[in-house]
């Protein structure tokens, strides 16, 4: 069964239509990624995934249950899209830490806020909270930030806090991790870091959505690929069929622009 | 010189209760102004339109008129327009007043700077809050408090420093604050008449106090200083 479909998402803002009729599915352990010139909408569709943003129209379903029908209010509701998104992760371009909590700290606290509504939470705290410090070390050490555990994010480079960000997603276990533009904030040498331990979840059978700018990356680590223009799904393909082999003028012209560059 | 060091005892004796009257509407006017003036700036953005204007309107009148006016006003409007004198004419039912006017003064500006510490913090951080399941009161607690709190320190702490200067408008309804205080050697009181010493010597207990303050904010702000 697919770990995610998609079906008939559509969104406007005001008067402007931003995605149209999105329609995928995505097999556990698959990455996808989202390729598409400014404006074209990929922001908005992953907001739509984490529920920061409300498809107008459409369906969302992830191992086959709906966590999301446009035509019923039910979904809406604060307490079932909360227990709804954590299907999802969202890394942000940005990262968006939480400044006044080091590495670890950030890692840590939607467990633990998470933890303290659990029946046995007041007996049981101290074991809690003690699995939940080793599994973020843990996933920290993945990332290649155990000496860095203990740092404020001020302190840390932004490659740095885009993989604590990483971290911090991971620990809630989601079933489908989002990247919007994970690099884009980084300078050139700090993006290769970033990449390597995305590559790396990808190897691991880390389901992703990978919103990005890096061609060569999204057809090395994709298995598929979706090309969005203008709120549309435009191409959706394996890496060597949007890349190599583009059906549509308009994908041809935008990855012309990457060739030549 | 003798008459100085005769009449400081009762003069220093005298300020200390004028003072101490101060540091009360001091510290019950933050006590009180400090709530009232987040439930302010969360209503000035209350979804309800028309509790925004009412808010709006009200911000406007008090921080558009003079604390003293508005001190005049509570105290008097009730008993010299209404008949009925809420306030009592003792020194307490004075205190009482001037908390009343004090409170609703500073917890205008104050909801100001709480508004201005909110709009500060990155939507980025209400998002990321949300991503990862929290609610909207964990996300507030846990994540934008302190923050806020960091940003608003030195704005409040200039707003509290001229906190404790203001209590001595309270002196317009009689209140017997240390101004207050070391104006009565002019008129005579204990024995000493004509001293206007007494008057320039109160600017010590401000100076004292606000001293203190600042030491006090500062660690506050430099304790704050190990996240950005
Ligand atoms: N909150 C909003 N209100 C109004 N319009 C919006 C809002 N968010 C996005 N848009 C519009 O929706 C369109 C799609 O935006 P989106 O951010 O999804 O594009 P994108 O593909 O992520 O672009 P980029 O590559 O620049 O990040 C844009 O035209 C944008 O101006
Ligand atoms: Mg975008």
């Amino acid at each position: 069964m697919s770990i995610l479909e998609v079906e008939h998402i559509g969104k406007s803002f005001e008067h402007t239509e931003v995605l149209k009729d999105i329609c995928f599915t995505m097999e556990e352990s698959q990455v996808l990624s989202i390729i598409g010139s400014s404006g074209s909408g990929k922001t908005t569709l992953l907001r739509c995934l984490n529920f920061l943003e409300h498809a107008d129209s459409g369906v969302i379903k992830v191992a086959g249950n709906v966590v999301f029908d446009a035509d019923d209010k039910e979904y809406l509701k604060d307490s079932v899209i909360r227990k709804n998104r954590l299907h999802f992760g969202m890394v942000f371009q940005s990262f968006n830490l939480f400044p006044q909590y080091t590495a670890l700290q950030n890692v840590m606290l939607a467990k633990q806020l998470q933890a303290e509504k659990l029946p046995d939470f007041k007996a049981k705290k101290k074991e809690i909270f003690t699995e939940i410090e080793d599994e973020a070390k843990m996933l920290l050490y993945q990332m290649g930030l155990s000496e860095r555990m203990n740092n404020y994010p001020h302190q840390l480079s932004g490659g740095q806090c885009q993989r604590v960000a990483i971290a911090r997603a991971l620990a809630m276990k989601p079933d489908i991790l989002c990247f919007d533009e994970p690099t884009s904030a980084l300078d050139p040498e700090l993006t290769g870091e970033v990449l390597k331990v995305i590559k790396e979840l990808a190897e691991q059978k880390m389901t992703m959505i990978i919103v990005t700018h890096e061609m060569a990356f999204a057809r090395d680590v994709s298995d598929e690929v979706i090309f969005m223009d203008d709120g549309y799904v435009l191409e959706y393909g394996t890496p060597d069929e949007v890349f190599n082999h583009p059906k549509e003028q308009r994908t041809k012209q935008f990855l012309g622009r990457f060739i030549e560059g | 010189m003798d008459t100085f060091i005769e009449q400081l005892p009762i003069v220093v004796h005298s300020l200390n209760i004028g003072f101490l009257q101060t540091l009360k509407l001091f510290f019950v006017t933050l006590i009180g102004a400090l709530p009232l003036g987040l439930i302010i700036c969360f209503g000035s953005k209350s979804k309800i339109a028309p509790v925004r204007f009412i808010l709006k309107i009200f911000i406007w009148i008090i921080r558009g008129t003079p604390l003293m006016i508005q001190l005049l006003i509570i105290y008097y409007f009730p008993g010299l327009v209404l008949h009925n004198p809420i306030w009592g004419g003792d020194e307490s039912g004075r205190f009482f007043a001037s908390s009343v006017a004090f409170i609703i003064n500073y917890a205008c500006y104050f909801s100001e700077i709480f508004r201005g510490g909110i709009i500060s913090i990155p939507v980025g951080q209400d998002e990321a809050g949300l991503v990862l399941g929290m609610t909207r009161s964990q996300i507030f607690f846990k994540v934008k408090l302190l923050q806020m709190v960091k940003r608003i320190l030195p704005p409040m702490s200039n707003e509290i420093l001229t906190l404790v200067k203001d209590t001595s408008l309270a002196r317009i309804i009689a209140l017997q604050e240390v101004i207050w205080a070391g104006q009565a050697f002019m008129k005579g009181s204990q024995g000493i008449s004509g001293a206007i010493w007494p008057l320039f010597f109160t600017a010590i207990y401000y100076l004292i106090c606000n001293g203190l303050l600042t030491l006090l904010l500062g660690g506050l702000e430099k304790k704050l200083e190990y996240f950005r």
